[in-house]
């Protein structure tokens, strides 16, 4: 126990004060060179402009309230596409990770589906849908759909099978065999899921939102680019860089609490 | 009938160790007499896998609270044996049966690698071991009991991971006697551990099965870890019990005596001779 204590306090201290901030230095780096760049007119403010003015164009439309609006109705539709997109990859997972018979049944469709590339369904959930949320909603659920099916079907089916023999034997029922043994194991596989999901839901969203939408994010970059906006179209650029890292902050988050048993996430 | 075949057996027995060892003779009544162990009785007994036939009928009686080691060589059947004692696989032919009507926590199995659950604390890994009682008011006692019993009480809440190879294996034998089970099934449970780690853990198995007097079956590829702890040792070759050799020497037994190694070369040489016939 001193031992533990012993290598691993010390670099737990130093964790949130030095490589918290370590992590911030490229970033903050690229907007000194960039801004250093514009102010220069090393490059023309028609290509680029200037971090300042993406601030002050940030600003205003902050002031306006559409930025919270617009940042607001985004954060909505990807949360729920991604709840509801994720419940349903979770649930077939489970299910086909559990049943031979539900594998046997589904696993084969749902390939095939996933090697059409949703984004390539856009007209066709137009025509569905109109330019209405349910579209969106549809688009992010799919794509969020596939990595959390396929990360918890894997996670399952690789659960050692030598802690199952070993639940069985101490008299575990399917209930607790899933609850103490099955569902644990396949966690860390489930997290992978939803880190490539996150991702997935960003990409769709942007797509999404650019092509057929009349609030959001993407719409706010593409109504600024009939007006030339050019610094309002790379300040919704940089939200979403903002959201993506909020979105992978959360779950790493999540990954280390539920996952605090795991070696690999004591040292970081 | 079956307490009527254990008690004769164990008077002959008693007599044989009297001629020479009245000690081991006063420390073996006693511990009949507190004995929780459940006698095993094995009747022509087979399985196959597949065209392999791997058990080709065993007989075999063991008197409740014995100590018994089964060696071979590797794919001999031993640890087939061990799994259908434990219920793992099913029987083709024959029958195996306890004497007594038993419930799943009498009997228990330990293995190679210890099977924690790596997300679960050592505490609760030992409660897994309580079966449907995991759940009652006394579960945390009585892990924590059994965990005081193999030296580990200061581990309680570490998660499995931190532990070396002998202490998750020492969780895994917590784990097992929380039950307080009457035959306890080993399979090779110290193979894979190192020289120094292995003998003390010998010493902790001999320990704990005299303090509970459960019936023991080890299945081991260590013909002298197999002397040093058994009663008897039986040695299985092609599916069938070719020797069954009794070791009389009284306990705590001293390693490397002259007694122990005679007896360990002799049966070693059984088992090579095997081997030459093949």
């Amino acid at each position: 126990m001193s031992l533990v204590d012993r290598v691993f306090l010390p670099r737990k201290i130093r964790l949130p004060r030095v490589e918290g901030l370590v992590q911030w230095i490229v970033p903050l780096a690229i907007v000194v060179v960039w801004q250093v760049a514009s102010v220069t007119g090393f490059v023309p403010v028609r290509v680029l402009p200037a971090p300042s003015d993406v601030a002050l164009a940030g600003w205003k439309l902050l002031l306006s309230g559409e930025l919270i609006r617009n940042i607001w109705v985004s954060f909505w539709r990807a949360s729920i596409g991604f709840l509801i997109g994720g419940s349903i990859g979770f649930a077939f997972g489970l299910a086909n990770g559990l049943s031979q018979l539900s594998a046997k049944l589904t696993d084969t469709t749902l390939q095939m589906v996933r090697n059409v590339p949703h984004l390539a369904l856009i007209p066709l959930v137009i025509l569905w849908f109109g330019i209405d949320e349910s579209a969106k909603l549809f688009l992010v659920a799919l794509g969020v759909f596939f990595p959390i099916y396929l990360n918890t079907l894997h996670g399952i089916r690789t659960v050692d099978p030598q802690l199952i023999e070993m639940g069985r034997i101490y008299g575990m029922t399917d209930g607790e065999l899933f609850r103490r043994v099955i569902f644990p194991g396949a966690l860390p596989s489930i997290f992978v899921g939803i880190r490539f999901a996150l991702g997935i839901m960003w990409l769709t969203l942007i797509v999404a939102e650019t092509i057929a939408a009349s609030s959001g994010l993407g719409y706010m970059a593409m109504q600024a680019r009939e007006f030339m906006l050019i610094d309002v179209v790379v300040l919704s650029i940089l939200i979403y860089a903002l959201l993506g890292k909020l979105a992978d902050t959360a779950s790493r988050v999540l990954e280390r609490l539920m996952l605090s048993w795991h070696p690999a996430y004591w040292k970081r | 009938m079956q307490t009527v075949l254990r008690t004769a057996l164990s008077e002959t027995e008693l007599a044989s160790r009297a001629s020479f060892a009245p000690q081991a003779r006063l420390e073996r009544e006693e511990r009949r007499v507190q004995t929780s162990g459940l006698p095993l009785n094995i009747r022509g007994l087979r399985k196959s896998f597949g065209d392999n036939e791997v058990l080709r009928g065993i007989d075999l009686h063991i008197p409740a609270g014995q100590f018994v080691a089964i060696v071979g060589k590797s794919g001999c059947g031993k640890s087939t044996l061990l799994r259908l004692i434990a219920g793992l696989e099913k029987i083709d032919a024959g029958s195996i049966s306890f004497g007594d009507d038993v419930l799943p926590q009498d009997i228990r199995v330990m293995f190679q690698e210890p099977r924690l659950l790596p997300w679960a604390r050592v505490l609760s890994n030992v409660e897994v071991g309580l079966g449907r009682d995991c759940a009652s008011s006394d579960a945390h006692a009585r892990a924590g009991k059994a965990l005081a019993e193999v030296g580990l009480a200061d581990k309680r809440d570490q998660w499995p991971s931190v532990l070396s190879g002998g202490q998750k294996q020492r969780v895994a034998l917590a784990r097992a006697l929380v039950s307080r089970p009457r035959v306890l099934a080993f399979d090779e449970p110290l193979g894979a551990l190192d020289a120094l780690t292995r003998i003390s853990m010998q010493r902790l198995l001999e320990r704990v099965w005299r303090d509970q007097g459960f019936t023991a079956i080890l299945v081991t590829h260590d013909v002298s870890e197999a002397v040093a702890l058994a009663d008897r040792v039986l040695v299985i070759d092609e599916g069938r019990i070719a020797h069954d050799v009794m070791v009389n020497t009284i306990r705590p037994r001293e390693r490397g005596s002259a007694e122990l190694a005679r007896l360990e070369g002799s049966i070693l040489s059984r088992l090579l001779s095997a081997d030459d016939h093949t």
